[in-house]
């Protein structure tokens, strides 16, 4: 789809499919409607639809949307149950928004000629960052100073206790980075492959090969992009936890 | 996006002029660049990916802080509230239904054991009855063969002084039947007849017979 064979020749452009570009004339503003835009709001309909419109009809014996909306809903309540225990619960609109954005924005980015919004590190950097100042401020607001025991192992021997602490320390300030470059990494690889894949179409020998390929990446990438989603839940819980109940 | 490729690729092709090089980047950015070999530069280096270029941040950002706070408002002001109740409600239905069937079944459990007790009592009634009838039953047979008895006993005295009255009657008899017979037999033999002495002589003879 990306290729055009110009000239003669094989073009690779993998990467043209992440371009933001306006939906309505040439410049891109911080206010203009782009593509972005475009498929944020898709992404935001999708979910609503499903625990909206699923649960619309509030029936004691669910029917079929309103049970993929409940299961939904009862995953990310048993994940953050599981993980952060009870008084995790409260946080739970938010960790919901965020497992329905990033699956949805995974998932409606596999649509042929779909943008996808998680692959770009602006978006992903941002979820990553709310997660990690939400989280962070939870903890010291839920803790005070008994926060930073987080960072001081009480179980390690006195001696090695500076050097976790240093490693503590680095390793809870890589987390956004880490968050935010897994999800928009794995989107990105995937979708390129796709491309790629994709442009070798054109040369007719090796089509068949090439048009399998695509579809083996594609099933692989929608269990990637379901579990994308998965891990930066869980991983949300886990941070989460850590604020609630800093000590080791 | 055929025709989105080819737009972006033309407009490269327009601003960089006689170059070939494809430039992978909007024509925005490209027009930003004052000098050809400017706009040269800046495609190469941003050719790459997309997702560096800062320029589109903010658009990104702004759209994407938009999207999540109504998601966020719309799944907890709608979503999370009715499918909490609709979970609520289910959870309670089905403990309710739980409830009554424990109910029902308690219930079923009484009816059986005042069942049995009934059951029990009638027998027992049952039994009681039998037994007073029995009782009854045996008290008049009692009495009726106690009655039989005396009738019987009463019946037997008769007899028997009635046997004894015919006895007696018939030893007469005979006595008389054996002095007549003495008598004629003696004095047809030519004696007389002394009353006193066949009297005696009878007792004796007799003695053995009759009692």
């Amino acid at each position: 789809m990306a290729t055009e064979a110009t000239g003669g020749g094989l073009e690779f452009k993998p990467m043209e499919q992440f371009e933001v570009k306006a939906l309505f004339g040439e410049t891109v503003a911080w206010y203009t409607p782009t593509n972005v835009t475009l498929w944020l709001f898709l992404t935001a309909l999708a979910a609503i639809s499903l625990l909206v419109l699923g649960s619309r009809g509030r029936a004691i014996v669910p029917s079929r949307a309103q049970s993929v909306a409940e299961l939904t809903y009862g995953l990310v309540h048993k994940m953050i149950e599981d993980i952060a225990g009870k008084e995790g619960l409260r946080y739970f609109p938010y960790i919901l928004t965020l497992f329905l954005f990033v699956a949805f924005a995974n998932l409606l980015g596999l649509v042929p000629m779909a943008f996808t919004v998680t692959s770009h590190i602006a978006v992903t950097g941002i979820l990553a960052m709310a997660v990690f100042v939400g989280v962070t401020a939870i903890g010291f607001i839920k803790n005070g100073a008994h926060f930073l025991d987080l960072f001081w192992v009480r179980s390690a021997p006195l001696a090695v206790r500076p050097i976790l602490a240093v490693i503590e320390v680095i390793s809870y300030f890589v987390r956004p980075l880490s968050l935010s470059i897994r999800l928009a990494g794995n989107m990105i690889a995937g979708h390129a492959v796709i491309k790629v894949f994709a442009g070798f179409a054109a040369i007719a020998a090796v089509a068949p090969v090439a048009v399998v390929a695509v579809v083996g990446m594609y099933a692989f990438e929608v269990l990637v992009a379901l579990v994308q989603a998965y891990v930066f839940t869980i991983l949300t819980c886990v941070y989460l936890k850590d604020a609630l109940h800093p000590s080791h | 996006m055929f025709s989105l490729l080819q737009e972006a690729a033309t407009t490269a092709v327009e601003i960089t002029g006689e170059e070939a090089v494809v430039i992978d980047e909007t024509a925005p950015h490209a027009a930003d660049a004052h000098t050809y070999g400017d706009a040269a530069h800046y495609a190469a280096e941003s050719a790459g990916l997309p997702q560096l270029d800062v320029t589109t941040f903010g658009n990104q950002i702004f759209w994407l802080v938009v999207t999540l706070v109504v998601l966020y408002l719309v799944l907890s002001r709608v979503a999370v509230p009715r499918i909490a109740a609709v979970l609520s409600d289910r959870q309670g239905a089905l403990t309710g239904d739980l409830m009554a069937a424990e109910e029902f079944k308690q219930k079923a459990r009484e009816a059986e054991a005042a069942y049995d007790k009934a059951l029990a009592e009638a027998r027992s009634e049952a039994q009681r009855i039998v037994a007073q009838n029995r009782a009854e039953i045996q008290a008049e047979l009692e009495r009726a063969i106690a009655k039989a008895d005396a009738e019987i006993a009463a019946r037997t005295a008769e007899s028997e002084a009635r046997i004894r009255e015919i006895r007696a009657s018939a030893d007469q008899s005979a006595r008389e039947v054996a002095r007549d017979v003495t008598a004629a037999l003696v004095e047809s033999l030519g004696g007389t007849a002394d009353a006193a002495a066949i009297d005696a002589a009878l007792d004796s003879r007799m003695k053995g017979f009759v009692q």
